[in-house]
């Protein structure tokens, strides 16, 4: 049994923020809105290629890590590149 | 006071029928205010849903870190978080216990009803007294489980406060699945820690009733390292199940231990909602859909957390603040009359083996076959090898994740 919505409760449910892709939302468990103490970098803000760039070293194990190597091997380019230019975006 | 909004939650759980405006935004019921019920209610609510999140708490006390306070590293007020975050953002609250779910409605204890177009199950675990014969509420008061954070963490911590040096302690760790699954071991270290400190002539001896578990090469290797003849681990093929409790000791196959603290990690299942929604099936657990987190069971009721039968994922905090976030994307989705996107699931788990000493486990899921499963190549825990500042730098991050997830879910 499906129920379905009256129009203008469709156009209300999406005027909200773009649907993230697959993985992203996941970033902010660990890294904060704003700058913390002890805390990983927080990613909104900065540009989406640094934020890319910096994935695709943490998969190659160009760039030292704790957990963002283990993190990063899970994600394709283009997955990482969607992440990226949302998190970018994000609040 | 109660808010104006609250207020109205409450009119509403009393069934005084809705104006036919009240009815403009699709509503959902959020069942469970943890780290998977209060994320899951404020994207719901951010969505532009009317969400209400019914918690029987005034606040949330978070497992993780707990077992630092188990170990006097530190208080139990900074395990506790209230709602006002949520409130402010006018998410609805309403304290009580939902007891039953029948079709399009929450069933209160106070005996409201809370109607709904979609419903979300988050209501955790709950320890499954009489499991573990000799093991029920009375004799929890003797004997701490610990594993809901609260009164139960204060308890165990007491006990090994007034534990004379040279006392035995011994924790009973049960088979899989339940909460965290490296909880039991962070604990055995960060007890270790306590004696080592502060009673270097105790002993603390793990039954188990595994023969392996989550990071265990890195556990076995800082236990050799850092607790040395203090900490015992005995596994199910060592006789190391606990098969029940007498008096003050606890009983398996071969021998009966008697303890001057004992803690009983006991069996557990989905917390009693689940059942009484008919969304838990004869595990005690819930089956669900891997895109949505819809029941199984009972199309439109959705579970998130550790209530869930999440196939690779653990039942861990990170894990049900991500399961809550891809929930109330595909909840808005369905309610939209859309398909949910397949998601992308991480996990990132830390243990504290000792105050800067901390090991990390991550994963990455997607849904394939109906079930969640581990995207291979990724994931994994922290090198064996690693240098004692790699570890303390984990220790930083676990701190750090712990202030990140709370601020966000509770802030």
């Amino acid at each position: 049994m499906r129920r379905l919505l009256p129009a203008a409760v469709l156009v209300l449910l999406s005027a909200g923020a773009a649907a993230a892709p697959p993985g992203a939302e996941a970033c902010s468990g660990c890294h904060p809105a704003t700058r913390a103490e002890g805390a990983p970098p927080p990613l909104a803000g900065q540009p989406a290629d640094d934020i890319a760039a910096a994935m695709q070293d943490f998969r190659t194990g160009q760039r030292p890590a704790t957990v963002m190597d283990r993190i990063a091997k899970g994600f394709t380019d283009e997955e990482i590149r969607a992440i990226a230019v949302w998190v970018a975006r994000a609040q | 006071m109660p808010s104006r909004r609250a207020v109205l939650a409450l009119l509403g759980a009393v069934a005084i029928p809705l104006p036919a405006f009240a009815q403009a935004k699709p509503r959902v019921v959020v069942v469970g205010g943890g780290f998977g019920g209060a994320t899951c209610a404020r994207a719901l609510h951010r969505a532009g849903i009317a969400v209400t999140l019914v918690e029987p708490n005034p606040a949330y006390t978070a497992c993780p870190f707990s077992n630092a306070v188990v170990a006097g590293l530190r208080e139990l007020d900074g395990q506790v978080f209230g709602y006002d975050g949520l409130k402010r953002e006018d998410v609805i609250v309403v304290q009580d216990r939902a007891v039953g779910v029948e079709t399009g409605a929450v069933v209160l204890a106070g005996g409201g009803r809370l109607p709904f177009d979609r419903l979300v199950l988050a209501p955790g675990i709950d320890v499954v007294f009489g499991a573990l014969p000799g093991y029920d509420e009375p004799v929890a008061e003797r004997m701490p489980h610990a594993w809901k954070a609260g009164p139960q963490t204060v308890l165990l911590r007491d006990k090994l406060r007034a534990m004379p040096d040279g006392g035995m302690v011994v924790m009973s760790v049960p088979a899989n699945p339940y909460r965290c699954p490296p909880g039991p071991y962070e604990r055995a270290s960060l007890i270790a820690h306590y004696l080592k400190t502060h009673k270097p002539r105790c002993k603390l001896l793990v039954l188990d009733a595994k023969d392996s578990f989550s990071k265990q090469k890195l556990f076995q290797q800082a236990w050799a390292e850092l607790y040395p003849g203090l900490l015992e681990w005995v596994p199910l093929s060592a006789g190391g199940k606990v098969t029940g409790v007498e008096g003050d000791a606890l009983v398996t196959d071969f021998q009966r231990v008697t303890a001057d603290v004992a803690n009983v990690i006991p069996p557990q299942r989905a917390g009693a909602i689940a059942a009484a929604a008919g969304a838990a099936d004869r595990s005690g657990w819930c089956p669900i859909d891997p895109v949505t987190f819809e029941s199984r069971q009972r199309p439109g009721v959705h579970v998130i957390g550790d209530a869930a039968i999440a196939g690779a994922m653990p039942k861990s905090a990170f894990a049900a603040n991500g399961q809550a976030k891809v929930c109330a994307a595909a909840v808005v989705a369905l309610l939209r009359g859309a398909a949910p996107d397949p998601p992308k699931l991480i996990n990132t788990c830390y243990s504290l083996v000792a105050p800067d000493y901390g090991i990390s486990i991550a994963g990455v899921y997607r849904a394939a076959e109906g079930r969640l499963v581990d995207v291979e190549g990724a994931g994994g825990t922290s090198p064996p090898d690693a240098a004692r500042s790699v570890r303390a730098q984990e220790a930083a991050y676990a701190e750090a994740w712990f202030r990140t997830i709370t601020g966000a879910v509770f802030g």
